[in-house]
């Protein structure tokens, strides 16, 4: 039904990183050259940024939940919340349901122009093809990352019980993702006490992680723990999401849809 | 047993009060000022299993509440519920799959999909075996004249297909108990004839409880035996449709048709006019005084036709819910603080 909304939605994905990478083509220029093994910023060749920036997309694609905050807390200003009261379904395990299979029919399809991507890219992956640790490491990383992102943006909506408007700290939220996930350049980029900072927080799971692990940029004996403090991540905003609805509904039944 | 049994029910919540103006809007940043609503306050009520009660009253009056209360979207302030032997703001999963509730416009359907699919959904979220849905939900929309209408976005169906859509929406799953909140609410009459007539059907062949609230009389002559009146949070009337009038009604509606020539002016002194519009003339006249004023009339002028009625339901409901208004102002200007504020 949604035929011409589709394409262009996936075309659109692709058009920033082309921005971005005749970006970091113009300062790499200016720096030494775009040949690989000449000049790096951070670690970085040019082909590492494209290669860097080509995954990202595919992390992004785990964990990036368009309209999810701002839907829930819709829901809550609107009172259609009342309808997860009534039925007996529970709202965050709807959504993500929704979420999931929204996730599976997009990329089954978007899939195509994905891989013909990476296949006219294919030089800029330039070093030793990843072992299967690290592969094993990069596909659970992604699947954390949906999950991560997830509950990160419900908890954001679900302060729409205490708020009801919750855009400006959605902003906000994106502003800061945008930066501390990877998203915008790779983390290893951000100096120092700032990247001690990045690394301590869930975001950089969002973008920066599955990325870093399949370009080797993680040492392989952080490969395991890496994905173990993703986990808590994980669980942490899975419990507050919980305690947060639960609280939230308590509060909009005592004070009257 | 009763099937819904209310004691004591009271729901009041603080709405924030915001003032005119750009000085006021600025104050309002740092102090905000509250107005306590107490929307119910103590309503009993029983209801057997099989009833079909209509909640009357005016906006505000507190019946969405009651019904929000029962459905456990509403936690009360006090005082207890139990529906078919649940606490409804349990929220049991037990309780949900066993009632429905249908709120006017607000709809359980998708808008972008075909009716459909959110059926199919409902299945899922009730656990409804295969076969029964099927044969529930042709059941439905035959009785409802829907069925060809399924495949079609719910956004491109009119406002009475989509309440019929919300119905069955609302009956896959066989609730035992229904809480219908202005289920007619701007349908044309046709439509609102429709849903009247399915609704009849439906709660006799079932035999299920239907707690309804509705403004039109329409619906609750057609659909109701019990009608409970509620104004300002409170039970004022609960009892048959045609009790309501002897009970709030000290008057009659007495119709004359005078002979030609008489002059129907100082009709007054038996009772207030209503209208004349010679020859023919209306007085409210007190009840008990009826006897009383027709010899008298009989006797003052020479009359052709006369005729002595109840007044029309919509007029004594108004007349109930005015009296329940001035007594809630009363009541809210006793409890005002004295002195100078």
């Amino acid at each position: 039904m949604y035929r011409g909304d589709f394409a262009l939605g996936t075309l659109m994905r692709f058009l920033p990183i082309v921005t971005q990478i005749f970006l970091w083509w113009a300062i790499f220029d200016t720096i030494g050259g775009a040949e690989p093994g000449n000049a790096a910023v951070a670690g970085y060749s040019f082909h590492n940024v494209v290669a860097y920036y080509l995954l990202s997309m595919v992390s992004r694609a785990f964990s990036s939940m368009p309209g999810l905050a701002s839907g829930i807390a819709l829901q809550i200003r609107n009172g259609e919340v009342k309808k997860y009261l009534v039925q007996p379904v529970d709202l965050l395990g709807f959504l993500l349901l929704t979420r999931v299979a929204h996730k599976l029919a997009y990329y089954s399809v978007a899939a195509l122009p994905f891989a013909l991507v990476f296949f006219l890219c294919q030089r800029f992956f330039v070093g030793p093809w990843p072992d299967g640790l690290q592969w094993t490491c990069f596909v659970l990383a992604l699947l954390l990352s949906f999950l991560l992102g997830f509950f990160l943006e419900a908890c954001i909506g679900l302060l729409g019980f205490w708020f009801l408007e919750v855009s400006s700290l959605l902003f906000v939220y994106m502003l800061f993702n945008f930066f501390l996930s990877g998203h915008m350049f790779p983390l290893d980029m951000v100096p120092q006490p700032w990247h001690a900072i990045v690394d301590l927080l869930p975001l950089k799971y969002l973008a920066y992680y599955p990325a870093a692990v399949l370009l080797g940029k993680v040492p392989r004996d952080h490969l395991v723990g890496g994905l173990l403090s993703q986990c808590v991540w994980v669980v942490v905003f899975i419990v507050l999401a919980r305690v947060m609805f639960r609280r939230g509904v308590r509060r909009y039944a005592g004070y009257g849809g | 047993m009763a099937i819904i049994e209310l004691q004591q029910l009271s729901k009041s919540y603080w709405v924030y009060q915001k003032r005119e103006g750009v000085r006021a809007s600025l104050r309002s940043l740092f102090r905000r000022d509250y107005r306590a609503v107490h929307a119910v306050r103590g309503i009993d009520l029983t209801v057997e299993q099989g009833e079909f009660v209509a909640f009357l009253g005016p906006n505000g009056a507190g019946k969405t509440t009651t019904l929000k209360l029962l459905s456990g979207v509403l936690t009360p302030t006090a005082g207890q519920a139990r529906v078919m032997q649940h606490v409804p703001w349990k929220r049991e999963n037990a309780y949900r799959r066993r009632f429905a509730l249908v709120m006017g416009q607000k709809n359980q359907l998708w808008w972008d999909l075909p009716a459909q699919e959110s059926f199919r959904l409902h299945q899922h979220i009730y656990r409804i075996d295969r076969a029964q849905f099927r044969q529930t939900l042709d059941e439905l929309t035959v009785l409802l004249g829907v069925t060809k209408l399924l495949q079609q976005p719910v956004r491109e169906l009119s406002l009475g297909e989509r309440m019929k859509m919300e119905l069955i929406a609302a009956l896959l799953h066989s609730p035992e108990v229904l809480f219908l909140d202005e289920p007619t609410i701007g349908l044309d009459v046709v439509a609102q004839h429709n849903i009247q007539r399915f609704l009849k059907y439906y709660q006799q062949k079932r035999r299920i409880t239907i707690l309804l609230t509705s403004h039109y009389m329409k619906d609750v002559s057609a659909l109701c035996k019990r009608v409970v009146i509620i104004a300002d949070g409170r039970i004022h009337y609960d009892g048959s449709l045609s009790g309501i009038v002897d009970r709030f009604s000290g008057h009659k509606i007495v119709t004359l048709q005078l002979a030609e020539g008489q002059d129907p002016t100082h009709l007054d002194r038996f009772g207030s006019v209503v209208e004349v519009e010679p020859p023919k003339a209306r007085l409210r006249v007190e009840r008990r005084r009826v006897p009383a004023v027709m010899a008298a009339l009989l006797n003052a002028y020479a009359v052709e036709d006369v005729a002595v009625e109840d007044p029309p339901l919509e007029e004594v409901i108004a007349e109930v819910f005015l009296q329940a208004d001035d007594a809630a102002a009363a009541a809210a200007t006793a409890a005002l603080p004295a002195g100078p504020r």
